[in-house]
């Protein structure tokens, strides 16, 4: 029994990570129609940039900075939005080709540059010597593994609640304005490029803010960790689930992971033997048709976007404030 | 040195070929096709296929053209290829890339060629087996240029360039000097008066995909001849074709043309001083020195 717990207690902390992920990508796509390539580059920034500060000095590589663990968060997540300020300055006044094509490339890069640089972050061997945080007090054991999932599920209503909030502010009407019409915008005197990197920017930070969790979580990262897979699967999750619904975002993390876990475990239990070093070809097409599917056939997701009349006094949200 | 620049005319031969579709779909659909570098490996397994069939056959075929590697059967798998890949790109837009455009969602279109890309790639792997392949089992010798340096040349690589100038040739022609090619400009320019003026907009946009897809088929089994045959190759090629258009500016052919080359010479140059595994990257440095310097591309213009 504690077994099976235990293991619901692993998934539903890799799930809710990965829909703090899947929330920060929402704000770029659902909320702002940035559309992000390269999702992996700024989860692992976050990733990288935590492990690296925090982590205890090494022979190999950099690090052993051993900054307090959320000052370490904190720097894997401001890495995330450098990375994505730098990208996004650059993009964001073009069509919206090259933000997909840049993206793209940053991710390719930035795996490419962990894979080989081994003096920067341990190369293809990842970086070791973190120790998860409070580890001499609460050990390596069930409840330490309980109290991280409450500590994630935690940020993760912190980061829905915070992005509720931008979304029904006068900033995510702009967001949607921008999205909707970017001339009409513009006439309106607001300035579509500055607003895009804004959204970008924080978006990454979030996406970084997950990646470290993610470091922290497995006290370890590697270049496999930051593979383009990681993006499909972040995307698929938002589309399921729905772009531009904050809510659509969390129930596809959990479902798209949920089927994920499920479909690779039972391929290794029922597949043939020889048929298992397929096992991962076979999950990418089932992933990507149902990217595809969900565009042909429910564009919206299973959870809609909202629409809000952001009209005074008529909002269903500013009533009986 | 000298080597490296020759090897990088080499790539970028066939970075070009996948370039100028890959620009042409961005031009006309207006979306980043990340689906397009598939196309490259579906012509590089068809004319595997083809191959097979042929010198199964017509054992005749199977002897070699003069010094290439290159076999009858192959030269003739390469046109039956083109045309398979053309009209499996026309499919794929039927199935997908129309349907999606007409619900009037430009931006998923991108998200839809990032799943058929995925779908495409594992398809190949779980029908032709994840381990590489190769169009011939013979080793091709390459010919000494020159001792001092040391320059090497394959017969197979000097057949890749002509074959790829010729192409980029017969091509220049189509859209300088026939009514075919200026509608095609015409619609690139503006779809809508295009159309008023009796372009008919479909039969555009399928020629694209058939055109695209031919120039993929060409490349991917060129990319086959020098490297060798694994179903992620797509994978591999996606970034530098991409480069290849940004450098170029989306939707100039020349600057396809242009812009392959330079990527492919930047890659191998780019070996002198980095090392090898940081290949990679140097598409995505290009693309932001690019970026820095002239957003727009050698022969772009600004379009919304």
């Amino acid at each position: 029994m504690i077994g099976v717990i235990s293991y619901l207690v692993f998934f539903a902390t890799t799930a809710s990570i990965l829909a703090i992920a899947v929330l920060g990508l929402n704000l770029q796509w659902g909320n702002t129609g940035l559309f992000n390539g390269g999702v992996v580059a700024f989860f692992g920034a976050g990733a990288y940039g935590t492990l690296i500060l925090g982590g205890t000095p090494q022979a190999g590589h950099l690090g052993g900075f051993e900054l307090v663990y959320p000052l370490a968060l904190i720097g894997g997540m401001v890495a995330a939005g450098v990375l994505a300020w730098i990208v996004g300055l650059l993009t964001l006044r073009l069509r919206h080709d090259y933000l997909a094509i840049a993206t793209f490339g940053v991710a390719v890069a930035f795996e490419n540059l962990m894979r080989n640089a081994e003096g920067l972050a341990g190369g293809a061997k990842g970086v070791r010597g973190f120790e998860r945080p409070l580890r001499d007090a609460l050990g390596d054991g069930f409840t330490y593994n309980l109290l991280f999932f409450v500590v994630v599920l935690a940020l993760l209503a912190l980061v829905y609640l915070f992005l509720e909030r931008l979304v029904a502010s006068p900033f995510g009407r702009l967001l949607r304005a921008i999205r909707e019409d970017e001339e009409a915008a513009r006439s309106l005197g607001k300035s579509p490029a500055r607003v895009r990197l804004t959204a970008f920017v924080a978006g990454s930070v979030i996406l970084g803010l997950a990646g470290g969790l993610y470091g922290t979580f497995y006290a370890f990262v590697s270049p496999q960790d930051v593979l383009p897979t990681l993006t499909f699967q972040i995307w698929a999750m938002l589309i399921v689930g729905g772009a531009g619904n904050n809510r659509g975002a969390i129930l596809g993390a959990f479902l798209i992971w949920g089927a994920w876990t499920a479909s690779g475990w039972a391929l290794s239990r029922f597949a043939p033997v020889e048929a298992q070093l397929y096992t991962g070809s076979v999950q990418f097409v089932l992933i990507g048709s149902v990217i595809v599917g969900m565009l042909l056939w429910r564009p919206q997701g299973l959870f809609p976007e909202r629409l809000v009349v952001s009209q005074s006094g008529t909002s269903p949200r500013t009533q009986g404030r | 040195m000298i080597q490296n620049l020759l090897d990088g005319v080499l790539t970028g031969s066939y970075l070009s070929l996948g370039a100028i579709g890959l620009t042409l779909v961005m031009h006309i659909l207006r979306f980043a096709n990340f689906s397009h570098a598939e196309l490259l490996s579906l012509g590089a397994y068809a004319a595997l296929v083809c191959d097979a069939l042929v010198t199964a056959l017509v054992p005749v075929f199977a002897t070699k053209l003069g010094p290439l590697s290159l076999t009858w059967a192959l030269a003739l798998a390469i046109v039956v290829s083109m045309a398979v890949t053309g009209v499996s790109a026309v499919i794929l837009d039927r199935l997908v890339f129309r349907r999606v455009r007409e619900k009037g969602q430009e931006l998923s279109m991108v998200f839809a060629s990032f799943g058929m890309a995925l779908v495409i790639r594992n398809l190949i792997g779980l029908v032709f087996g994840l381990s590489p392949q190769l169009y011939s089992k013979d080793i091709a010798f390459a010919v000494v240029l020159s001792r001092d340096p040391l320059i090497l040349v394959k017969p197979d690589q000097v057949f890749v360039l002509v074959a790829a100038l010729v192409l980029m040739l017969a091509l220049h022609l189509v859209l300088t000097r026939t009514t075919f090619g200026f509608s095609l400009r015409a619609v690139a320019e503006n779809p809508t008066l295009a159309a008023v003026n009796g372009v008919n907009l479909r039969r555009t946009v399928m020629a694209v995909w058939l055109i695209g897809g031919g120039l993929a088929a060409v490349a991917g089994v060129f990319y086959g001849l020098s490297h060798q045959l694994i179903p992620v190759m797509g994978r591999d090629l996606v970034l530098p074709i991409f480069a290849a258009t940004i450098v170029g500016g989306i939707g100039s052919v020349y600057g396809a043309v242009l812009g392959g080359f330079i990527v492919g010479i930047a890659a191998n140059m780019a070996l002198i001083v980095l090392p090898a595994g940081y290949t990679p990257s140097v598409p995505f440095l290009l693309i932001l020195v690019v970026l820095i310097l002239r957003p727009h591309g050698l022969f772009g213009e600004a379009r919304a």
